[in-house]
This record gives structure tokens, C-alpha cells and sequence, in this order.
């Protein structure tokens, strides 16, 4: 589902934030990726909804090579793709329904149809009774929940996380990444960054490792994985 | 999956319109929401659409003023030097019973030379002469004014007759207001062309703020797969607000003015014995009026937006 083919992305000005990385997460796998900050794992991430681009090799995304997605595509590939950050990037002038409904609104669903399917996604992180409230009245935690419940609420096949429990209490974290598990088990590719270490081995999933813009583990390779 | 709009079935007509009218309402929503800000940007519109369509509303009124004078053209017949005023009171009398001939006034020579003292300050010149070089003069006014073949057929005939010198239609006076009035219409044109580039720099200001104020949610909507054009649109129909706000606004400001003006211009023309009333802008000048805010709010706005919109891009 996400296959990186020899892909680096060098910065303007020289910065060289990814070297060579090759792997392949296939449709329904859940994968952690971590390394120090400065290792890549935000410059990885933002390949795949080509928020960046690869300066060099190739970004596959459920068949598609990215190279070949020209800008007027960049929205329909992201549809596909449901994003989490770790600031959340919600939008505090409205309420948590109509920031969990965007991705629909964008989509150009049908009002009932959206109330439907928000109240779906809001149920499942457990925010249901707070969808008239405003992001600002809300927790951490869960401002975290609302930014992934309009992450999944179209219903991507491919989810990515950008440290979603950096802000979070081990418990918040370890409910956190229990929901991504969930969402692995229908079939959802996903892909969480995070330094927390002791959090994801603990999980037992595949971990990619990235140091210095190289992955040095969880390729998926002989070497890396002996 | 895939990376490729939507195929355009049948469905997609009505969800395009819906759409389209829910952001038409959501910007109107936007704009009530802000009442301060929106009517001074409408106000500014209003007042810069008001004052070419007053002035040319007002050269319309002068126009349809000067169309009615137009007929009252008269032609002045000068007699020979040879015609005493005898003589030419007898013409005077018999041109008056012509069938093209309205009335018909005299100018003795006498009266011209009195005139002509009064107003040419030559009167000392005149002193010096022995004689009254001025001819008499009629003055005759067709009854068929607004047939200009009547009327020339009648300065033909009179400056046939024995005792005429010369015979001239008085039209120059006229002909010298419509090209005046041509002028102004020019004048008016080019100021609403600056005054139009005035509203669309406002329009487009207006929405490059709002373009900044909403930075973060032009970022996030890029980011979950907004279109261009669906990013574009509220600002679109924000700028068309404020355009259609701005014609309202300058089609009441033109109303009052009229309006105030109106009973003084009754009065007037009442004392030139006139039945001459204004005319006010009217439902095509009002339909005029809000065309152009409409199409200066959308084009004020889609500058604005293929300027900037480009430049936010999520990180």
C-alpha cells in the first residue's frame, strides 16, 4: 500500500533529510516509524499526501507513483489519505461537527449522510456528546480524538500520525494508539510516527527506524530485520 | 484507491449546485457576522459606484432638458438696409400668417442699435457714425419646430424673399450644448473607470485580509483534500456580497440625492414655465448599478484570490 523505492528528498539549500530509503507497508499493516528528531520521520510522512515531494526514487501509494500526480490531483490522493498531527490542526472557530465533517463537506456529500457518518466517527473515539462543543473547551487528549476522528471519517485507506500522543499522558497515549489499532484490523494501512519508544515496542507491531535520513531498521529486509 | 476526481455522472450536476448554494449562504452567514466590517467595505463601494451613476443620471436629466429646447429652435431673418421699420413690421405681419410659421417677433433697427450699444460697449463707435448701420431683424419661430425638413424648407423660403439680407437658424448654441454635454458624458466615463478600479482594489484588499485571517483553515483544508476551487469559492461569493452590498447601497445614495433634488428642479421649472421633472435612476439604472458591483466584487475577488491563495500551502 505505501512502498518508498530508493527515495531521498534533499531541501533547498542543501539539507539532506532523507537518504535511500526503500520499504513497503502492505494494505492493512500497522508500522511505527521513529528516530531522534532531525532522523526524517516528518520529511517520510510528508511525502506520502505529497505535502513534499521525493527529489529523488519513487513514493507508491496504493499503486499509484506519486511523480505522476500532477498538482490539480495533490486533493484527490489526499481524500485517500487521513492525516493526524500532533498540534492537531483543528479549526477553533467552529464546532468539533463541523471540524470532523470537512473532509465530507469537501467531498460533496449529502447532509444527512454527513451527520451520519460524523456521528459515526465521533462515536468511535468517544466524543459523541461533545460535537457541539468548540475545539477550545476541549482537553489535549481529546482535541487529539477530534483530529482523528475527521482523519477517519471518510474513511481512507491509508492513515499516517505525526506524533499524535506527543502531548499525552501514557494512558491517553496507550487509548491513542489502541484506536489505530482498531483501525488496522478493517483493513487500514497506517503509519505512526513517534519517539516514544517504550510505548510502541511495547505494542509489538513493525517498527521502521530512521537515523540521520537512512532507515537502519524495519525495511524489511534480511539485514535490517536479522 | 485512487488519485482522480470524481467521474462526472449525472449525480454531479445537482451536488455541484447545492454546494454552490451552500457556500453562497455561508458567506452571506460570514459577512452578517461581521456587520462593522462589512458595511464600511460596502459603504466605500456604495459611495464609489454613487458618484458616476448620480452624475450621469444628472446628464441624462440635462439631456432630455436641452432635447426639449432642441425644438425651439427660431430663425432670424436680417432684413435689407433698405426696408424701413414700416416695411418690416408689414413682412412681419404677413409671414405670420404662413402656414410653417408659429410667431413672429421684430427687432427694429432702432432696437438693435439700442442692443448692441448695451452690449457690445462700442457705443462711442457708434456715435461717430451718421447712420444706423444695424438692420432690422425678425425673428421667426416655425410651427413645425421639430421637423428639421420643415424648418429648413421654411429658411429656404424666407431667404428667398426680396427683402432678405440673410436668414440663419439659431442651432449653434444647441449643437455647442450636446457637444458640452458630450464632454461631460466623456468625463463621467472616465471617472467611473477610476472610481471601478477603485472598488475592485478594495474588494481585492478585503479578501486578501480575509485570505490572511483564514491562513490556518485554507492550510487544513488543502491538507484533507480541498479542491482549488472549492477553496476558492467563499472568497468568490464574499467578494460578490460585497459588490451586490455596495450597489444597494450606491442605488439608495443616488435615490436620496434625487430625491432631495427633486422638489427645488419642480419649483424651478415651474418658474420657467416648464413641466420638466427629474428622472430618477430608474430599474435599468438601478439593474446597471448592481451588474457593475456584482462584476467588480467577483473580478476584485478572483484577483485577489489567483494572488494569494496559491502562496498557502500546508507544511
Amino acid at each position: 500500500m505505501i512502498r518508498f523505492d530508493n527515495v531521498s528528498k534533499r531541501y533547498p539549500g542543501g539539507h539532506e533529510a532523507l537518504r535511500g530509503v526503500s520499504f513497503h507497508i502492505p494494505r492493512g499493516q500497522m508500522a511505527f516509524l521513529t528516530g531522534h528528531s532531525g532522523a526524517g520521520k516528518s520529511t517520510l510522512l510528508k511525502l506520502i499526501p505529497l505535502i513534499e515531494r521525493a527529489s529523488h526514487g519513487q513514493v507508491v501509494i496504493g499503486g499509484h507513483n506519486l511523480a505522476k500526480i500532477g498538482r490539480r490531483r495533490i486533493p484527490y490522493l489526499r481524500r485517500q489519505i487521513g492525516i493526524i498531527f500532533q498540534n492537531h490542526q483543528l479549526l477553533f472557530d467552529r464546532t468539533v461537527f463541523d471540524n470532523v465533517a470537512l473532509p465530507l463537506v469537501i467531498s460533496g456529500l449529502r447532509h444527512q449522510e454527513i451527520g451520519r457518518r460524523v456521528r459515526a466517527a465521533l462515536g468511535k473515539v468517544g466524543l459523541l456528546e461533545r460535537e457541539r462543543a468548540y475545539p477550545i473547551t476541549l482537553s489535549g487528549g481529546e482535541q487529539q480524538r477530534v483530529g482523528i476522528a475527521r482523519a477517519v471519517v471518510h474513511k481512507p485507506p491509508v492513515l499516517l500520525a505525526d506524533e499524535p500522543t506527543g502531548n499525552l499522558d501514557p494512558e491517553l497515549s496507550r487509548e491513542i494508539m489502541g484506536l489505530f489499532e482498531q483501525f488496522s484490523q478493517v483493513g487500514v494501512t497506517v503509519l505512526v510516527a513517534s519517539h516514544d519508544i517504550a510505548l510502541i515496542s511495547s505494542l509489538g507491531h513493525r517498527i521502521l527506524t530512521l537515523r540521520n535520513g537512512q532507515l537502519v531498521a524495519g525495511d524489511g529486509s534480511a539485514r535490517a530485520t536479522a | 484507491m485512487s488519485a482522480r476526481p470524481p467521474k462526472r455522472g449525472g449525480s454531479f450536476l445537482p451536488v455541484y449546485l447545492i454546494r454552490h448554494a451552500q457556500v453562497f449562504i455561508a458567506s452571506l452567514g460570514r459577512l452578517y457576522r461581521n456587520p462593522m466590517s462589512t458595511l464600511m467595505t460596502a459603504a466605500v463601494i456604495g459611495i464609489a459606484l454613487a458618484l458616476p451613476a448620480t452624475l450621469l443620471v444628472a446628464l441624462n436629466n440635462l439631456q432630455r432638458l436641452s432635447g426639449g429646447w432642441n425644438g425651439a429652435a427660431s430663425i432670424s431673418v436680417f432684413l435689407k438696409q433698405t426696408v424701413s421699420d414700416g416695411q418690416a413690421a408689414d413682412l412681419a405681419s404677413k409671414l405670420g400668417t404662413w402656414p410653417g410659421v408659429s410667431s413672429v417677433r421684430t427687432i427694429t433697427r432702432d432696437q438693435a442699435l439700442a442692443e448692441f450699444r448695451r452690449l457690445s460697449g462700442f457705443g462711442n463707435a457708434l456715435d461717430a457714425l451718421n447712420s444706423n448701420p444695424l438692420p432690422a431683424v425678425l425673428v421667426v419661430k416655425p410651427a413645425r419646430e421639430n421637423e428639421p425638413a420643415a424648418v429648413q424648407a421654411l429658411l429656404l423660403k424666407l431667404r428667398q424673399l426680396p427683402q432678405t439680407s440673410m436668414a440663419q437658424l439659431d442651432l449653434q448654441w444647441v449643437k455647442r450644448l450636446a457637444a458640452i454635454m458630450a464632454i461631460g458624458r466623456r468625463g463621467v466615463l472616465v471617472m467611473a473607470a477610476l472610481l471601478g478600479l477603485a472598488v475592485l482594489l478594495v474588494v481585492g484588499n478585503t479578501i486578501r485580509l480575509d485570505i490572511q485571517n483564514r491562513h490556518d483553515e485554507i492550510a487544513v483544508t488543502k491538507l484533507i483534500g480541498g479542491t482549488d476551487a472549492f477553496i476558492r469559492r467563499p472568497f468568490l461569493y464574499t467578494g460578490l456580497w460585497h459588490g451586490l452590498l455596495g450597489a444597494a447601497i450606491a442605488g439608495a445614495l443616488v435615490e436620496l440625492a434625487f430625491g432631495l433634488l427633486s422638489g427645488p428642479v419642480s419649483r424651478l421649472a415651474t418658474l420657467y414655465q416648464s413641466d420638466f421633472s427629474l428622472q430618477f435612476i430608474g430599474a435599468t439604472g438601478i439593474g446597471a448599478l448592481v451588474a457593475a458591483g456584482a462584476g467588480l466584487g467577483l473580478a476584485g475577488s478572483w484577483l485577489a484570490v489567483s494572488r494569494h491563495l496559491g502562496d498557502i500551502e500546508p507544511t
